[in-house]
C-alpha cells in the first residue's frame, strides 16, 4: 500500500532498491472465458446442425411446464433432449423424464445461473443427435442468466402474467437478451392486472427486435405460434465461420 | 445491503477476475487491480467489492487494493443525431427515438493490476 499512484515506469532500473509495483495491463473482458467457452459450444453446435434455445424467467413462469406440453405435443416430430439447471433438486429433470425424453439435471449449488462451462457439460453428458433440438432451462432468476453467453442459437424469456408487466422495466438487461418473450398464463389475464400491450410497449423500448408470443401452456391457447416460432428458429442459428471468429 | 444480495453473478464474475489475474501474474503478490465498469454492463461495483474480499482470500489477491474506474454511459441518437447520457438499459433518446447506438457503458473489464 506504499505506491497509491498509477505507476507507468514498470522497469525503472535506476531505483531498484524500492521495489516500486509493477503494473501489468491486462485490458481484458471479465467474461472473456465464458464468451471463449460459449464460442465454443456455438461452433460444436452449428458443426452438428443442433439448436440450442437457452429459455430463462423468475422462479414458477412456467418454463419446465412449457416444455413438457411442447414435447408431449410435438412427439416425435421433435427430437428433443433437455438441459436443466436449477440450484437444487431434480424435480424439474424428473418431470421432463417421464415424458419420455433425454435429460441432464444441473445443479449450480450456490450459483444463480447456468455458465458456458455448464452447458458444455450438460451437452457431453446429453450426447445430442445431430440436427436435433436442445432446451436449456437455466435457473430461475431474471438477473443473473442474462449475463452469460452459453453458446445457444437463441434466448427465450418467459414472463407469467401473474408477475406483473412492469418486469421488463425492472430486469433490462434480460430483456434486452431476448430473442423472444413469451408472456405465460394468458388464461389467467382476466383475474390479474396485466396489461399486455403496455409490457409489448416496454420491451420494444429495451429490444426493438425480439419476437413477442402470449399463450398459455397450461390450456394451450397460443402454442401454435411457439411451435411455428420453434420451426423457424434453425434459421437464426449463427453462422460456424462467425463463432470461430468470435473465438479470438 | 439489497444490492449485494440480490446479484450473486458477480460472485461468479469475480472470480473469473482472480482468475484471469492469476494467470498472468502467479505467484506474485498483486497490491491493485484496476476495474473499468460501465452503468450498462450489468455489474454493480459496490457488490464486486464485496465479493472481491471473500474471493480473493487466500490467493496472492488478498488484501489488493480494488480501484474501479466507473465511466458515464453513453448513446448516439440515430434519429436525431443528439449524444446523450445513459445510466440505465432502457435505450429512449429526449426526442422520444428508441434507435439509439450505444457508444460507452458496457465496459466489464480489467485494465491492469500491481505486483509487488
Amino acid at each position: 500500500m506504499r505506491h497509491e499512484h498509477p505507476h507507468e515506469h514498470p522497469h525503472d532500473h535506476d531505483h531498484e532498491h524500492e521495489h516500486h509495483p509493477v503494473t501489468i495491463t491486462l485490458e481484458q473482458n471479465l467474461l472473456a472465458k465464458n464468451d471463449l467457452l460459449a464460442a465454443r459450444n456455438r461452433g460444436w453446435l452449428a458443426g452438428r446442425g443442433i439448436q440450442a434455445l437457452n429459455v430463462m424467467s423468475s422462479p414458477g413462469a412456467g418454463k419446465t411446464t412449457l416444455l413438457v406440453r411442447t414435447l408431449t405435443d410435438l412427439g416425435a416430430k421433435l427430437q428433443a433432449g433437455v438441459i436443466e439447471g436449477d440450484q437444487e433438486t431434480s424435480l424439474d429433470a424428473d418431470r421432463i423424464r417421464a415424458v419420455g425424453r433425454p435429460v441432464i439435471q444441473i445443479n449450480t449449488g450456490a450459483g444463480c445461473h447456468l455458465d458456458a462451462d455448464m452447458l458444455q457439460r450438460g451437452l457431453d453428458a446429453l450426447d445430442p443427435q445431430p440436427g436435433s433440438t436442445v432446451f436449456v432451462e437455466n435457473v430461475g432468476n431474471l438477473v443473473c442468466p442474462a449475463l452469460f453467453d452459453l453458446g445457444e442459437n437463441a434466448k427465450v424469456v418467459i414472463i407469467s402474467v401473474t408477475e406483473g408487466d412492469d418486469k421488463p422495466q425492472k430486469y433490462p438487461h434480460m430483456f434486452m437478451a431476448a430473442d423472444l418473450v413469451i408472456v405465460n398464463k394468458s388464461d389467467l389475464l382476466p383475474y390479474v392486472d396485466f396489461d399486455v400491450d403496455d409490457c409489448l410497449r416496454q420491451i420494444r423500448q429495451i429490444n426493438p427486435r425480439t419476437d413477442f408470443l402470449v399463450l398459455s401452456a397450461t390450456t394451450g391457447d397460443g402454442l401454435a405460434a411457439w411451435y411455428d416460432w420453434l420451426d423457424g428458429s434453425t434459421s437464426r442459428s449463427d453462422s460456424l465461420t462467425e463463432s470461430l471468429s468470435d473465438a479470438h | 445491503m439489497a444490492g449485494r444480495s440480490a446479484s450473486m453473478h458477480e460472485l461468479s464474475i469475480t472470480q473469473s477476475l482472480v482468475d484471469a489475474v492469476l494467470e498472468r501474474t502467479g505467484e506474485r503478490t498483486v497490491t491493485g487491480v484496476n476495474l473499468r465498469i460501465g452503468p450498462l454492463s450489468g455489474v454493480l461495483p459496490d457488490a464486486m467489492r464485496f465479493c472481491f474480499d471473500i474471493v480473493s482470500a487466500d490467493t496472492p489477491l488478498a488484501g489488493a487494493q480494488l480501484k474501479i474506474d466507473e465511466p458515464r454511459g453513453l448513446a448516439r441518437c440515430r434519429n436525431c443525431r443528439t449524444e446523450f447520457e445513459l445510466n440505465d438499459p432502457i435505450l429512449l433518446c429526449p426526442c422520444g427515438s428508441a434507435d439509439v447506438e450505444v457508444l460507452s457503458g458496457r465496459e466489464l473489464m480489467v485494465m491492469s493490476v500491481e505486483v509487488a
